[in-house]
């Protein structure tokens, strides 16, 4: 994978579940991806205007502010407008991607998601032109 | 005018006044108007020197002055003179009114007079104690002067005396007479009957009108009149003759006589009975009696009669026809008059108000009571005043039970033309079976009220119920929706150590922290392989869910159905490598694209083949797609030559968390839902799927779907 430091775009993980952030980051260094990681979606906020991520990797379930206030607040701020915002969820039920997309989530990725699945989601929504479609990984 | 010249005489007053005596006797003597006037001219011109006189006497008829006496005139001239009495300007005619005498001086008086041509006075004659009458006459005299003579005078007043008692004798000799036969012939021509004088032979003297009919004619009569009016005077003649021969008193005869007019036969009675004495000119009179319309009459009155009998007759017969309709009526009838009493009875009121004699006293005592109820109901008619009917109920009993008997009794009064009352009738309905019927109709409307409550009380409860049921229906849905929930959660709760399990394993197996042994990359497969079957099971779970829950979209595409069953085998090619079975696809060319919810039908056909190759040890599994133009309809079978499903599981094999071996030791791995799920997603598609199958004979699963789905 790319190893080229700064060049490589960053991504920024905000998941309130240890495990789950953690193995992402893990992966996503692994292949290749600086990261970022937030717990809530407060800190989703200034990791966001601080660092200006390439991509957002956002649960929806988190303490302080979810992830669908958090979204609707960074794609209303021009600073954070165009980045995109893949959610991630382990709600399965309609209302939830619905949400997000009202929310103005790019991307909607359900949990189980194996990191090479979301590794390849993310790849998609770098890839320009290829922001609109959505995976839905099982 | 020639002029009688009257010789003057010289006469002494001795003498004078002896002729006045003489005059007055001679005058006494006379009847005749003219003579007493001739003799008055004849004393004034021998002893009052009068040359000229005249006596002109008023006519009645017609009302003339004219000269019935002159000398010293001629006569002839005198004769010529008339003057009418309505001529009221003449001088001689005022004259005739005149309270003294009139001057009439020579020359000056332009009237025509019999004295022309010489002055002269003119005295009426009038009686002293008729002073203020007109005179009967005028006197005229030759005068010298204006001066009037004495003898002039006085012979005017004698005259004037004479001729007015004359007059009133002559008036009252014309008047009486002429009276009395007008009476007379008033009175016989006023008797209806023909009454006749005749002479003894039967010639016409006297006839009243109606005789005149019979017997006489006018000349311009027609000629059959003249024939009927002959022959009935020869038949009267010969009547009369035949009742003077049979000496009869008083002859009555009928004879038979023409009614000229007519012509018809006239029958009369003749009554003659002779008039007069019995001297030289003896008359008979006779009365005809007409009876003819005597007969008419007489027969008249027996038709009368007869007529009189038929309509008696048939009076009769209208009371019996009346009698009959009245008892033909089951009400009783009772016709009373205004005094109260009964005049008719039908059968049926005979029954209540009358009883035979030999009836028991009770019944008789009834009757009494009936009659007494009776009289005071139509009594409030009769007392009512202009009242045409009156309505009520009268207690009456039946004259032999006993058993009462209300009744509705109407009483109308029938009037006369005149408005009288004539008759009161009264009309009496048996109230018994109308009260028996409020009665039931009472316990009816009881009964059904009493029905009525209970169906309200019913459907009281059962609204009840059915609020109980609403309730527990929202209770039931609430408890659904709880349930959903708590699957979604738990689904959650169970996601979210999994994703960090398979993420953590995944990676391992990549080598992401550094290669693995051989040894450890086979146990984190194990792992891996368990944590995905775990995680089919919980998304299984969740799709029934879902589905219950109403909460799984449709997204409706069109696709084509050979690319999806490709997908389909390529995502299954790791287990169809694995299962040494021969797989194989058949779709048919014209399958059209199919417009439904793609994932869904993938998902369907995925679950089939699976359970296709989990089922089947050896043999082939075969995937086939048909379409089928007529139902619109596209078909994708999955057959197998595996174990196979008895007929009496099929259904089994539908239903939730089952297979066919239910027991904890079963033989094949799976939550049981895959089915359940197939065929829920089917019917959201409006398709379903079918099973043909038998034990150890393979299995074929059908799914059909509508080619474009509706949404």
């Amino acid at each position: 994978m790319d190893k080229k430091g700064k060049s490589a775009p960053l991504v920024l993980v905000v998941d309130d579940f240890d495990d789950a952030r953690e193995m992402y980051t893990e992966y996503l260094e692994f292949a290749g991806y600086r990261v970022e990681s937030a717990r809530n979606g407060v800190e989703a906020l200034d990791r966001a205007f601080a660092q200006q991520p390439d991509v957002i990797l956002m649960d929806l379930s988190l303490p302080v502010m979810d992830g669908w206030e958090a979204t609707k607040r960074l794609k209303a701020d021009l600073r954070t407008q165009k980045i995109p915002i893949v959610a991630l969820t382990g709600h399965a039920l309609a209302g939830h991607a619905e949400g997000a997309k009202q929310a103005g989530c790019d991307a909607f990725v359900t949990k189980p998601c194996l990191p090479e699945a979301l590794v390849g989601e993310i790849k998609r929504i770098l890839t320009p032109g290829k922001r609109e479609s959505k995976a839905k990984a099982r | 005018m020639s002029r009688n010249r009257i010789l003057h005489l010289p006469v002494g007053p001795r003498a004078v006044g002896q002729a006045k005596l003489e005059l007055v006797e001679l005058l006494l003597g006379l009847d005749d108007a003219a003579t007493c006037a001739q003799r008055a001219l004849e004393f004034l011109a021998r002893f009052a020197g009068v040359e000229q006189g005249v006596v002109i006497a008023a006519d009645v008829d017609p009302e003339l002055l004219i000269p019935i006496a002159a000398v010293g005139v001629s006569s002839l001239l005198a004769g010529e003179f008339s003057l009418s009495l309505d001529d009221k300007a003449h001088p001689l005619v005022r004259a005739l009114s005149g309270r003294s005498p009139t001057y009439f001086k020579r020359g000056v008086t332009q009237p025509h007079t019999p004295l022309d041509g010489t002055s002269f006075h003119a005295f009426p004659l009038r009686s002293e104690a008729l002073r203020d009458d007109a005179g009967v006459g005028l006197l005229l005299a030759t005068a010298p002067g204006l001066n009037v003579d004495p003898d002039a005078q006085w012979v005017a007043e004698v005259l004037g005396e004479k001729l007015t008692r004359l007059r009133a004798r002559e008036l009252l000799a014309t008047s009486r007479f002429g009276r009395e036969r007008a009476w007379l012939y008033g009175i016989i021509n006023a008797v209806t009957d023909p009454i006749l004088l005749t002479n003894t032979e039967g010639k016409l003297l006297i006839a009243n009108a109606r005789a005149e009919k019979l017997f006489t004619a006018t000349d311009d009569a027609s000629e059959g009149r003249w024939r009927a009016v002959g022959l009935n005077n020869m038949l009267f003649s010969a009547a009369l003759s035949a009742s003077t021969i049979g000496q009869h008193a008083s002859g009555r005869h009928e004879i038979l006589l023409v009614d000229p007019i007519e012509g018809t036969d006239l029958l009369f009675e003749l009554l003659s009975s002779p008039v007069g004495d019995s001297g030289a000119e003896a008359c008979v009179a006779s009365i005809l009696r007409n009876v003819t319309d005597l007969g008419r009459a007489h027969a008249e009155i027996e038709e009368n009669y007869r007529r009189l009998r038929a309509a008696e007759a048939e009076v009769r017969a209208e009371r019996h026809r009346i009698e009959l309709v009245m008892d033909s009526v089951a009400d009783p009838i009772v016709v009373t008059n205004p005094a109260g009493d009964v005049v008719l009875l039908n059968e049926p009121a005979e029954k209540l108000f009358t009883v035979r004699e030999d009836a028991s006293n009770e019944a008789q005592r009834r009757v009494r009571a009936n009659d007494a109820h009776f009289s005071s109901f139509v009594s409030n008619l009769l007392f009512s005043g202009s009242a045409l009917r009156h309505r009520g109920e009268v207690g009456l009993m039946e004259p032999e039970s006993g058993e009462a008997m209300p009744v509705e009794a109407i009483a109308g009064k029938v009037l006369s033309e005149t408005g009288e009352l004539t008759w009161v009738v009264t009309i009496l309905h048996d109230r018994r079976e109308a009260i028996e019927n409020e009665r039931l109709y009472e316990k009816l409307k009881l009964a059904s009220e009493d029905l009525e409550n209970r169906v309200q009380s019913a459907t009281a409860e059962l609204a009840q119920q059915n609020e109980l049921l609403r309730r527990q229906a929202i209770e039931l849905e609430q408890a659904s929706a709880m349930k959903s929930q708590f699957l979604a959660n738990v689904s959650h709760e169970l996601r979210t150590p999994l994703n960090a399990i398979l993420g953590y394993t995944s990676m391992l197996i990549q080598g992401v922290p550094g290669d693995a042994t051989a040894a450890q990359k086979k146990s984190l497969s194990r792992i891996d392989s368990n944590g995905r079957h775990l995680l089919t099971v919980i998304n299984e779970i969740l799709d029934i869910t879902r589905i219950e829950a109403g909460k799984m979209p449709l997204h409706v595409t069109a696709f084509r159905v050979s690319e999806l069953i490709n997908e389909v085998m390529s995502e299954l090619e790791p287990i169809v490598a694995r299962s040494r079975l021969r797989v194989s696809t058949e779709v048919s060319p014209r399958i059209p694209v199919l417009r439904t919810d793609r994932q869904k039908v993938k998902q369907i056909v995925l679950n089939l083949l699976s359970n296709a190759l989990k089922f089947t040890h050896e043999g082939a599994v075969k995937v086939s797609a048909t379409h089928n133009p007529r139902r619109k309809e596209i078909s994708i079978a999955v057959s197998d030559t595996g174990i196979g499903i008895a007929p009496e599981n099929h259904d089994k094999v539908f239903e939730d968390f089952r297979q066919v071996d239910n027991s904890p030791t079963r033989a094949y791995g799976g939550t049981g839902l895959g089915l359940s799920i197939c065929k829920r997603l089917a019917a959201m598609l409006d398709g379903r799927i079918t099973l043909d199958s038998e034990l150890g004979h393979g299995s074929v699963f059908s799914l059909q779907l509508p080619s474009s789905r509706r949404r």
